[in-house]
């Protein structure tokens, strides 16, 4: 012990009273400058609206401001996404007194438009007046009444198109690192998982898990070594799924602190993100938001003097669906390839380095500390009877409102697709979605009255997944729409496992051939026995449920299939066949000849 | 101790048990591929599935829980099963017939257990097929086709080996067994050990076939053939034909060599007695007149000296200069046997047969490997070659009548013989220089705690004239790392080193768990095959190399005497240090 | 760049990471960062850094998508392929890229001007089909599109060696 040891804690005292100061004060500071405003242009900057050219508009705007000598009196946020990215890039306008306004399909031109003729009069308003826009730019609303905004229920998603993701303070003054603070200053490990098991929280990775149940097990755990460990899993390799993309993109703060607390409550001494290294703007405002905390004290040892540490790493996937899933994580997080190992041991006794980790979703995650916040019962009050709160889903395919949608579990089908995303784009009539991606199932559209939730997606075949949600409209071939899937699992297998890799592979070249007019009944009965077998004896979940696609359009669109078969003769379809395994390759040995009389057949 | 039940059998069997394990104390024994009971489970293939309370788990890797119900066979099970294997047949070659492993190969017997009539499902080719087989090491053979990523090889060369050569690349269906940048076997770290060999239940990995050569020098009237057989093969040999391991095979194994037309059948044993007496002498010598580094390293496994070429090459002076057994017979017989028989050794051919594959390398390895003017060992065959030749020939081996040795390169003390099993090789030196530096006999010549597999790292320390000898004994080159640390740490201080004497022996258990014997090897084996070679001594009339007869009259007549002029140009090598990658 | 030289700067690059915990991924997107790809020497040189086998240094190399064992071309054409944009026909996009520089998916033209990739889902979904050429992203792609696309990346090479063609000019102006 250091000899003037009541010394040094009254210093370290005053420290951390100083660092709670600041957070205040870095509130308070952003309040009152928000308040100096009298208008506000958000514009979407995620990676949709961005790509779309949301930079270039960002900088017209603020030149256009500078031009009007407005720079002082609107302020200029770059947000998270607003949800309706196909529409992007996307700017709303703000002005105290009015109501928001939307534009669509923003770009530079637009952008000065909107200040010259949108922001400058309606600034210039006396009191009384009202201010209508002119046609033109009327014709580039988008309608904040628009089903789409209106039927939504945003928790994990409030604050994606409302705030400045880099803005540290801003977060605070939305109430950000409340329920950490709350935590670590009046409730014990045991109560935080109370709040979250009475709430009710299931993984949104796919699964299911009741998060309260896993944060018990890693509680349950002595550390190795000093040590446990908690994951955020952003690997999101699901194609057509952009959710913790975004949600990393837009609130990284919000799934920092959510593992804060997840920390708290299970003794986890050390978090990991493990990011996708498609997602650049998720990594750097995950980056960034790991530099905020630790500067402002919430990241380290004993923080803010609660006697609570906690300190957290970002990592890098590099290019595998496989590595989404838990085990498989863990090992390329260890520097190795990423194939899965057999459970038990589970993670949660023996994890990462060896060590008890618990891993969680981006968006369980991020829906932690609005529990802790706003209490159990604001998130189990919304929901159906097993699965609670809201879901997060990225509508995208043949739907006209395609974007980020948050909506209560037990939502129907026919409320997303329908309402909230317009219909089909095409106008044609609609035929399926499928959810849960390349491990899902087709929801047919006879099906449109289902509630989506864990227990209904999985009775059909189907999963909740991470979030993906296609539409398809009659155009659309459910062969071709499974081959698609299978072609990816079978690409992304780890190759670890027999029936996964070479069932998967068995299955697509069957599902070619049907697709290519060539198969027979047969065919089709061997997909099924594949399948059936793949989801028994494959190791993960990954060839667990790589012929879902398959079975799913099977069950529902069987027809669809059988159109297909023998469309080719036999003969015919035979010519095209692959080659058996290449002949045996053998060499004259340096030693001598061995008999193997390759050169007397000349093979 | 954990209660279940087990197709409805009650079992008790210990905490952390696995299901498989448990299910043989019911006598079931649940088809697997890709398990091995010297490795982690991997749980690769699929086929060893079961019914855990209705649900399907892996039994390799699931361990028992208390009031378990495991199913280990139902319809849905054994379906299951069928389609996992004909999934791995559709992407295997139906090359059994030519295939060297057809005999032992754990594919081929579970296809044939589940009776398939036709291939089921349509037959996958994928272009890293057409990769020539590597034959590169001329040791071990990789034919990629007829792998089954089971992985065994993989864990076998990086955990238990820690050599590191072979490696999955790619993954999914791309996924293969090859070494890092697909460059051949032979530009990488492998040290030729065949462990791989020893583990692939498949023919993906098999020995480099030198049979071939070795019929065709025997039918050649203007050869004189004279073969020789390793320690550890003795006790091996009898299990190709329907013996269990273990079971002495030496004599026979004599009369067969005879009867395939080899004109002198001699024992590596004799050359193990020379060995010691040279290693004894070199020891002695660095003890007690400083001459040369301490500790002082065991050379006699090639694939250990491969190891320490490339990982350790600081390191080369601690080993003994002397050549490995089968060396110094190979050069006797071309120098000593061949003057003594009036024999132009040219005309000689000096077949090896040994426990090993990395022999095969051996015998090229530098200049020295030719220093009676030819190359010293013509060809090293493995045990399971020489059966094969002995199946060939049509000699039922278990009715021959048993044979001896010739002379003078045939006696061997039961020193020689227990070069075989780990800690062997320095039992034998104990031995000896027990004499050299106290002059007397040792009492107990059983040298206990650095005998046997239970350990990876085995140390003592002996009395020897009033002076303590620290001795370690490692097998399994995943071992020595520990143990070269600490020497190096020591010496990097300036310190005292840790030890006087280490043996290594590369393969888990020694020679007897050799890279070139009977495929399926397991501790159970190894324990067997061990304590084949301790009966061996115990019945040999000498134990002691010094007090082999003809080995007393090689010297007298040829060497001279331990360490002598002759004795270092014809039974002593050098070491050079070998990129751990040649690119 | 002199061979040695590059090699010192990987090594560096490897120095960084070889402390932290988890970080042979990242120190390998760091090299790839540097030359587009990882060579045998760079990747020997990680190998002796990190004090990892080579071994294994390829057997993640070769199981991650992300990382490529040689030089893909200067101008990365990333085609997704995710669900969103296959359903909205990004195959025959992919089609047009193929046909217009003669290469499939996963090769790299003659010239190592170009190279093409199918890559899953890029996150901007609600703009399938998506391509991204050297982090230029461009979303609802047509095949009709591609021309446009390729032409704007072969001028700003045109645009790159111009300038060096002048900048050896004013050197040589200036010798
Ligand atoms: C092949 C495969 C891919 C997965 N990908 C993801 C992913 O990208 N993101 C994710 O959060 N979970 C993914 N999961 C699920 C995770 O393994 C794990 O269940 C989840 O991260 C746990 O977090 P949660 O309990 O918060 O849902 C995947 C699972 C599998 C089998
Ligand atoms: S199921 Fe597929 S991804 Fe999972 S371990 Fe097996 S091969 Fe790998
Ligand atoms: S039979 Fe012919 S091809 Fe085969 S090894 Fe002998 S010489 Fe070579
Ligand atoms: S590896 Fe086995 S199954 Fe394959 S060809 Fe050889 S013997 Fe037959
Ligand atoms: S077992 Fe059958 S296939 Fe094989 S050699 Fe005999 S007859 Fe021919
Ligand atoms: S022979 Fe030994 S070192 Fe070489 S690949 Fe096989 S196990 Fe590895
Ligand atoms: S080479 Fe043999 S041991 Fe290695 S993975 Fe293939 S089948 Fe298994
Ligand atoms: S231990 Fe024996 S069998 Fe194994 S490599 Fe060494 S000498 Fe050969
Ligand atoms: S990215 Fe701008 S709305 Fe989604
Ligand atoms: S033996 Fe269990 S999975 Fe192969
Ligand atoms: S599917 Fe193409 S960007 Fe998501």
């Amino acid at each position: 012990m250091v000899e003037n040891s009541d010394e040094l804690n009254e210093k370290l005292k005053k420290v951390y009273e100083q660092q709670r100061q600041n957070l205040v004060k870095m509130k308070e500071e952003f309040l009152q400058k928000k308040d100096s405003y009298e208008a506000a242009i958000y514009t979407c900057n995620s990676t949709g609206c961005n790509s779309g050219g949301a930079g270039n508009v960002i900088d017209a705007f603020r030149h256009s401001l500078e031009i009007y000598g407005l720079q002082d009196r609107v302020r200029m946020v770059s947000t998270g996404c607003m949800g309706l990215c196909a529409n992007g890039p996307l700017a709303r306008i703000e002005i105290k007194g009015q109501k928001p306004f939307l534009y669509k399909h923003v770009d530079d031109m637009l952008a000065r438009l909107i200040v010259a003729e949108h922001l400058v009069p309606a600034l210039m308003l006396k009191k009384g007046e009202t201010f209508e826009v002119n046609s033109f730019l009327k014709e580039k609303e988008l309608s904040l009444e628009l089903p789409f905004f209106t039927k939504q229920r945003k928790v994990v998603l409030e604050s994606l198109g409302h705030s400045d993701p880099e803005d540290f303070g801003e977060y605070l003054a939305n109430g950000g690192y409340q329920a950490f603070l709350k935590v670590i200053d009046t409730m014990t490990p045991e109560q935080v998982r109370k709040v979250i098991a009475d709430s009710g929280l299931r993984g949104r990775g796919g699964g299911g898990f009741p998060t309260a149940k896993k944060w018990e097990l890693l509680a349950a755990s002595a550390p190795v070594d000093g040590e446990k460990f908690i994951i955020c899993n952003g690997d999101e390799g699901d194609p057509g799924a952009y959710m913790d993309a975004c949600i990393l993109g837009g609130g990284s703060h919000a799934v920092l602190e959510g593992m804060m607390i997840a920390a708290y409550a299970t003794g986890a001494t050390h978090g990991w993100f493990y990011v996708r290294a498609e997602y650049p703007l998720a990594i750097q405002r995950v980056e960034l938001a790991l530099k905020q905390a630790k500067k402002y004290g919430l990241l380290g040892k004993n923080i803010l003097g609660s006697g609570f540490s906690f300190m957290a790493d970002l990592r890098y996937g590099a290019g595998a669906f496989v590595c989404g899933e838990e085990t498989a994580l863990m090992e390329s997080l260890e520097g190795k390839r990423g194939t899965p190992h057999p459970r038990p041991p589970y993670p949660t006794e023996k994890g990462l380095f060896g060590k008890p980790s618990a891993i969680n979703n981006v968006e369980t995650l991020a829906n932690v500390p609005v529990i802790i916040r706003k209490g159990a019962a604001f998130f189990n009050s919304v929901g159906t009877e097993t699965s609670k709160g809201t879901k997060v889903f990225a509508l995208t395919g043949k739907v006209k409102h395609s974007g980020l949608v948050e909506v209560p579990m037990g939502t129907t089908v026919e409320e997303i697709v329908n309402e909230i995303g317009g219909g089909t784009s095409s106008g044609k009539p609609f035929k399926a979605v499928q959810t849960g991606g390349p491990s899902g199932g087709v929801i047919p559209s006879q099906m449109l009255h289902m509630p989506i939730c864990y227990e209904e997606l999985k009775k059909i075949g189907s999963m909740m997944g991470s979030g993906g949600m296609i539409v398809m409209d009659q155009d659309d071939s459910m062969v071709e729409i499974a081959k698609f899937y299978l072609s990816f699992t079978v690409d992304e297998s780890c190759g670890k496992c027999a029936p996964c890799r070479i069932g998967g592979y068995q299955m697509l070249q069957l599902m070619n051939k049907i697709a290519a007019g060539k198969g027979n009944q047969e065919d089709v009965d061997e997909l099924v026995e594949i399948g059936e077998v793949m989801k028994k004896a494959s190791l993960c979940a990954l060839g667990q449920t790589a012929p879902n696609p398959v079975l799913s359009t099977l069950r529902f669109f069987r027809e669809e299939y059988e159109a297909l078969l023998n469309k080719i003769p036999e003969e015919e379809s035979k010519k095209d066949d692959l080659p058996l395994v290449s002949p045996p390759r053998r060499e004259c040995l340096p030693t001598g000849c061995q008999d193997c009389s390759a050169c007397k057949t000349g093979k | 101790m954990v209660k279940l039940k087990i197709d409805h059998i009650d079992v008790e069997v210990e905490a952390g048990t696995s299901i498989l394990d448990a299910a043989k104390k019911v006598q079931v024994d649940i088809p697997t591929l890709c398990y091995h009971p010297d490795l982690e489970p991997t749980a690769a293939c699929g086929l060893c599935i079961v019914k855990v309370n209705g649900r399907m788990v892996r039994s390799c890797c699931t361990p028992v829980a208390e009031g378990m119900e495991v199913l280990t066979r139902d319809p849905e099970i054994v379906n299951e099963r069928r389609t996992v294997l004909k999934l791995i047949l559709s992407r295997h070659p139906n090359e059994c017939l030519t295939c060297l492993k057809n005999e032992n190969c754990e594919l081929r017997k579970k296809a044939s257990d589940f009776g398939f009539r036709q291939d089921n499902f349509k037959k996958i080719a994928l272009s890293h097929d057409e990769a020539p087989l590597d034959t590169s090491t001329r040791t071990i053979v990789l034919d990629p086709r007829k792998c089954i990523l089971c992985g065994r090889c993989v864990q076998v060369c990086q955990n238990v080996q820690d050599v590191w050569a072979l490696c999955f690349l790619n993954r999914g269906m791309k996924n293969h067994i090859a070494v890092a940048g697909n460059i051949p076997l032979d530009e990488s770290p492998c040290i030729k050990c065949g462990q791989c060999v020893a583990h692939c239940p498949t023919g993906a990995l098999t020995e480099y076939d030198d049979t071939g050569r070795v019929w065709r020098a025997l039918m050649d009237p203007d050869k004189y053939c004279v073969v020789q057989i390793a320690p550890a093969v003795r006790v091996a040999i009898g299990e190709a034909f329907g013996k269990k391991p273990g079971e002495l095979g030496t004599k026979k194994l004599y009369s067969a060599l005879r009867r395939l037309g080899f004109k002198a059948v001699f024992d590596t044993n004799f050359g193990a007695d020379v060995t010691i007496m040279e290693e004894g002498s070199e020891l002695v010598q660095r003890l007690k007149e400083g001459k040369g580094k301490l500790p002082m390293i065991t050379s006699c496994c090639p694939a250990w000296v491969d190891y320490m070429q490339k990982y350790y090459p600081d390191m080369i002076e601690h080993f003994s200069t002397c050549k490995s057994p089968h060396e110094i017979v190979g050069v006797l017989t071309k120098t000593y046997y061949a003057e003594k028989m009036g024999i132009n050794p040219e005309k000689i051919m000096v077949v090896s047969v040994m426990p090993c594959t990395a022999k095969k390398y051996e015998i090229r390895r530098n200049e020295t490997m030719f220093s009676s003017g030819w190359q010293d060992v013509d060809v090293s065959l493995t045990t399971r070659e020489i059966s094969r030749m002995i199946k060939q020939a049509g000699i039922e081996f278990d009715k021959l009548a048993d044979e001896e040795a010739d002379s003078p390169l045939g006696d061997y003390s039961g020193a020689g013989t227990i070069f075989g099993y780990s800690g062997g090789v320095m039992e034998a030196a104990l031995r000896t220089a027990h004499y050299l530096i106290t002059g007397q006999e040792m009492k107990d010549l059983d040298i206990l705690p650095i005998r046997g597999i239970d350990k990876g790292i085995k140390e003592m320390q002996i009395d020897l004239a009033g002076k303590t000898l620290k001795v370690a004994v490692a097998h399994g080159t995943g071992n020595v790392n520990k143990l070269l640390t600490v020497v190096r740490e020591a010496m990097e201080k300036g310190e005292e080193p840790p030890y006087h004497f280490i043996e290594v022996m590369a393969c888990p258990g020694g020679c007897v768990g050799g890279g070139g014997q009977p495929v399926g090897v397991t501790d159970e084996v190894r324990r067997l095959r061990t304590q084949g070679l301790v009966e061996d001594d115990h019945r040999s009339e000498q134990r002691e190399s010094h007090l082999n007869p003809d080995v007393q009259k090689l010297y007298d007549e040829f060497l001279e005497k331990p360490l002598s002029e002759k004795a270092h140009h014809y039974l002593h090598t050098i070491y050079n240090a070998v990129p751990v990658y040649k690119r | 760049m002199a061979e040695d030289e590059s090699l010192e700067i990987t090594r560096k690059a490897v120095k960084k990471w070889k402390d932290k915990r988890g970080s042979l991924i990242m120190a390998l997107h760091e090299i790839q960062g540097m030359y587009g790809y990882i060579p045998w020497e760079h990747a020997k040189v990680v190998a002796e850094e990190m004090g990892v086998a080579l071994a294994r240094i390829y057997e993640v190399l070769t199981f991650y998508n992300f990382f490529k064992l040689e030089s893909p071309g200067k101008y990365i054409i990333s085609l997704c392929d995710g669900t969103a944009c296959h359903i909205k026909g990004s195959s025959s996009v992919l089609q047009a890229f193929s046909d217009a520089l003669k290469i499939k998916a996963g090769e790299t033209t003659p010239d190592k001007l170009f190279h093409l990739q199918v890559v899953r889902c890029l996150g901007c979904c609600g703009l399938a089909p998506v391509v991204v050429v050297n982090g230029k992203t461009y979303g609802r792609v047509s095949p009709a599109d591609v021309p446009a696309i390729i032409q704007e990346w072969r001028e700003k090479e045109a645009g790159v060696q111009e300038s060096k063609d002048n900048q050896k000019q004013t050197e040589q102006g200036a010798a």
